[in-house]
């Protein structure tokens, strides 16, 4: 048996406030919490006030890849953008990349040691818009997720190609 | 590093067009903290009292908060500072929403505006570009309209917005600055930022704001949020469901609105309706608000829903917090589906909703009143509700007696004469106020009234019970968990309310309602400073923020070193020079003055000795100005030396020496 952490994401319930994103910058700061920058943020809320869209989303993988086309959903009469409900990180949009690096961002469940009862965004909505669970399902539990600069290499090797990475890392580390 | 605040200016001069970015003085911040204390400082050294409201010199300031950005919850306060065309004193605004936050992100804490643009434009903060943009294009368009053009137009969907409506292009004294569903909307600002062509701000930011203890910080954090989810689950006991609560007062979600209907009064703030809220109104109206009431909104990092996204048929979707929901409704005898009608509307003009329902209230009792005739209001519909809309679109057009009107109730009143003088009823310092009028003289609220300079009373009271707790019981119960109190005494002041002699105007004693007064006034300061939402802090019963937890989280996140006294005289600095910069201006006693009519039972003789001992409590002299050595004790020694050079201090004995010299000239020629 695997665990899967499941944050549930309740757009009916979301005031917009932000504080997930808040919390979330702050959390992956270095040292942690010193520095608050919703542009870090591995969750954002993707809101448009007038159009009654509020639409929090959590970062996923990257992708190198742009869509071929884009989805328009309708619900309840509401039209949300064609990007509103999808995780990754792409070239076609500015989500999810640290602002200065470019680097892609991916929502990690806040793991550290010892490990936190819930995420953070999820501690810090209190209209209940996140709420978390786990769950147990059928499949071996995962290897050892890759580091956080492990995800980043490998997208710029993915980008660049490796012996570009490689050179650049050998002058960088040289100077 | 600077913590907390970016420690960055921009300094924009729209006559010609330049674009600065100033490194600031951390010894200001010691001195004044941040938000209003430091625009208040920039504000005395660059703007002399001759500077008129609509001079290029006059500054307009947007200041973050000092404490935006971080991680403190309700930590978005932006706080816009000028001087009145209204009130001709110091106008400081302050509002909510997610543009502070995204300054301070942009590297800022405060933009600063001199001059005036010969055309209409706009200013685009992006980062470190920044840009001012032509914005010929928006002019005459809605405020939340403006928003959205500009954002399509930059393609920043991410961008915070703060912009003027037609009302402020066309200098309506009570303009106001709107951005969503928050506004900066007293004392005129609006007019201002239209005076100097200055359409819209528009802001995005990428960049880290930092905290200089992030664990010690982050714990306090955790310890507000908790406070207030426990507040949630245990709402105060014994007082009526619109206080019992944390932040603005929860009109959004609120159905019960007897407190306000009862307690404020109609018209043109003339009718109290002690009955009529009853059940049939609560559930026609329970009903209204739930049709229009789409979702329940908060500002930037704010668990309170103080907001809701409003839905008309007749209107585009907009935003709408607090009392705004009835200001119109009362002023126009009305009901609330008007309400929700006209505040949209209102709302894309870019008008304060407290001041706007009250002129035109006070327009048509000159009407009733044959003062104002056919002749001044041509095709008036014959219905009180379509009257308003019709009076709302002359103002903000300043079209025909909109003109007038447009400079709120004190100025028209006495443009148009023939009388009208009287009807200006509900003015203090040039100012409408809230409609309330009341039985017999409350001394507290007598002195916040008379010397609260933000000229609302909401911002200057808080924290307080409005009626006393019937029983002892009630009143230990009330007082246990009060950790609030800056000291104990404060707590007798519930304790003895409503044992047998405590009634009003005797109680409580000039000595208590000095502290009770200098408290709630304090805490709104350093709210103003920090940019921490008073709803939060100084306005509700309870907070979670106070003056035994603030000096810690402003310590955490400035690396400043700060306790409760250092606090207190902080906010005590920025109040006085907010008052020095006033008398300068020639704010004096003869100014603080609470309607007539809003007791129906006064005591002059009492009145006077209140605002006597409450000035000398102060540190003021008897005019209401800050004594010299009040100011020197404050380190505002370049204060004092300015007034003693303009003679303000002399000013009254000067008086009593003429008025001495006539007494003796007369006399002689008797003798």
């Amino acid at each position: 048996m695997k665990k899967v952490k499941v944050i549930k994401i309740d757009v009916d319930k979301c005031n917009g406030c932000r504080a997930c994103e808040a919390i979330c910058s702050a959390f992956h700061s270095t040292p942690k919490y010193s520095s608050t920058n919703p542009e870090r943020s591995r969750i954002r809320v993707l809101f448009d006030p007038l159009k009654d869209v509020y639409v929090p989303v959590l970062a996923g993988d990257y992708t190198e890849a742009e869509c071929n086309g884009r989805d328009l959903y309708t619900i309840d009469g509401k039209v949300y953008d064609e990007c509103s409900f999808c995780r990754a990180s792409c070239p076609s949009r500015k989500l999810f990349k640290d602002p200065d690096s470019d680097l892609p961002l991916k929502c990690d469940m806040c793991e550290e040691e010892p490990p936190l009862p819930e995420p953070l965004c999820v501690q810090w909505c209190l209209s209940d818009a996140l709420t978390y669970e786990e769950r147990e399902e059928e499949g071996e539990e995962e290897e050892k997720k890759p580091g956080e600069m492990e995800i980043g290499l490998e997208s710029l090797v993915k980008k660049h190609g490796a012996k570009k990475v490689k050179d650049a890392l050998a002058r960088i580390s040289k100077g | 590093m600077r913590y907390a605040e970016t420690g960055v200016n921009l300094e924009i001069d729209l006559s010609r067009g330049g674009i600065e970015k100033e490194g600031t003085d951390p010894g200001l911040t010691e001195l004044y903290l941040g938000g209003l204390g430091t625009n208040a400082r920039i504000l005395w050294d660059r703007v002399p009292p001759e500077t008129k409201p609509f001079d290029p010199d006059n500054l307009l300031i947007f200041s973050a908060g000092i404490l935006a950005g971080t991680p403190a919850p309700g930590a978005n306060r932006t706080i816009v500072s000028t001087f009145s065309p209204q009130t001709l004193l110091m106008a400081y605004s302050i509002m909510g929403g997610f543009w502070a936050p995204e300054l301070k992100f942009a590297g800022y804490d405060k933009v600063i505006i001199r001059g005036k643009s010969p055309k209409l434009v706009y200013l685009w903060i992006n980062n470190d570009k920044i840009e001012i943009r032509d914005a010929s294009h928006l002019q005459g368009k809605g405020s939340l309209e403006t928003a959205e053009l500009i954002k399509q137009e930059l393609k920043e969907p991410k961008a915070q917005v703060a912009a003027i409506g037609l009302a402020g292009e066309n200098r309506v004294y009570f303009a106001s600055i709107e951005q969503g569903r928050s506004s900066a909307s007293r004392g005129g600002i609006g007019a201002v930022m239209g005076d100097k062509g200055l359409k819209a701000i528009a802001v995005r930011g990428t960049k880290d704001v930092n905290v200089a203890q992030p664990a010690e910080f982050m714990e306090l954090c955790n310890e507000v949020l908790k406070y207030i989810k426990d507040r949630a689950d245990n709402p105060i006991k014994g007082v009526p469901p619109i206080l019992a609560g944390l932040g603005s007062p929860q009109e959004m979600s609120l159905h019960d609105e007897e407190w306000h209907t009862a307690s404020f009064a109609w018209g043109h703030a003339r009718h109290r309706r002690k009955d009529f809220w009853n059940k049939k109104i609560e559930k026609q109206w329970k009903a209204i608000q739930d049709k229009s009431v789409e979702r329940l909104i908060s500002c930037y990092n704010c668990p309170m829903k103080c907001g809701g996204i409003i839905r008309h048929p007749k209107l585009e979707r907009y935003m709408m917090k607090c009392y705004s929901k009835l200001t119109y409704t009362m002023a126009a005898m009305s009901d609330l589906a008007f309400g929700f009608k006209i505040a949209g509307l209102a709302q894309e003009y870019g008008v304060d909703g407290y001041t706007t329902p009250q002129v035109m209230a006070f327009a048509l009792e000159l009407y009733e009143a044959g003062i104002l005739t056919d002749k001044d209001l041509p095709g008036l519909p014959a219905k009180t509700e379509d009257r308003f809309f019709y009076l709302l679109e002359k103002i903000v057009r300043r079209e025909g007696i909109g003109d007038t009107l447009a400079d709120g109730v004190y100025w028209a009143a006495r443009k148009i004469g023939k009388g009208a003088e009287a009807y200006d009823h509900n003015t203090i310092k040039k100012h409408e106020q809230i409609p309330i009028k009341l039985g017999t003289l409350n001394p507290i609220y007598y002195l916040m009234w008379s010397t609260g300079e933000k000229i609302n009373i909401t911002q200057i009271e808080g924290q307080i019970p409005q009626a006393p707790f019937p029983t002892r019981e009630e009143r230990e119960e009330f007082v246990k968990d009060w950790v609030q109190v800056p000291k104990e005494e404060i707590k007798d002041f519930i304790l003895q309310w409503g044992e047998p002699g405590t009634g009003f105007p005797n109680y409580p004693t000039t000595e208590a309602a000095c502290d009770l007064v200098e408290w709630q006034e304090t805490m709104h300061y350093i709210d103003d400073a920090t940019g921490i939402c008073a709803g939060l802090s100084s306005f509700p019963i309870k907070p979670p923020y106070h003056i035994h937890n603030l000096p810690r989280l402003i310590s955490f996140a400035t690396g400043m070193d700060i306790d409760e006294a250092k606090l207190w005289q902080i906010a005590r600095r920025n109040r006085t020079l907010i008052r020095a910069i006033n008398a300068r201006k020639g704010m004096r006693r003869i100014d603080e003055k609470p309607p007539e009519d809003h007791w129906r039972k006064r005591f002059p003789e009492m009145e006077a000795k209140l605002l006597d001992d409450y000035y000398k409590f102060k540190g003021w002299n008897n005019e209401g100005i800050p004594t010299k050595e009040t100011l020197d004790e404050l380190g505002l020694n370049y204060v004092s030396q300015d007034l003693e050079q303009r003679g303000v201090y002399q000013e009254k004995k000067a008086k009593v020496a003429k008025m001495d010299s006539k007494k003796e000239k007369s006399q002689g020629k008797k003798e």
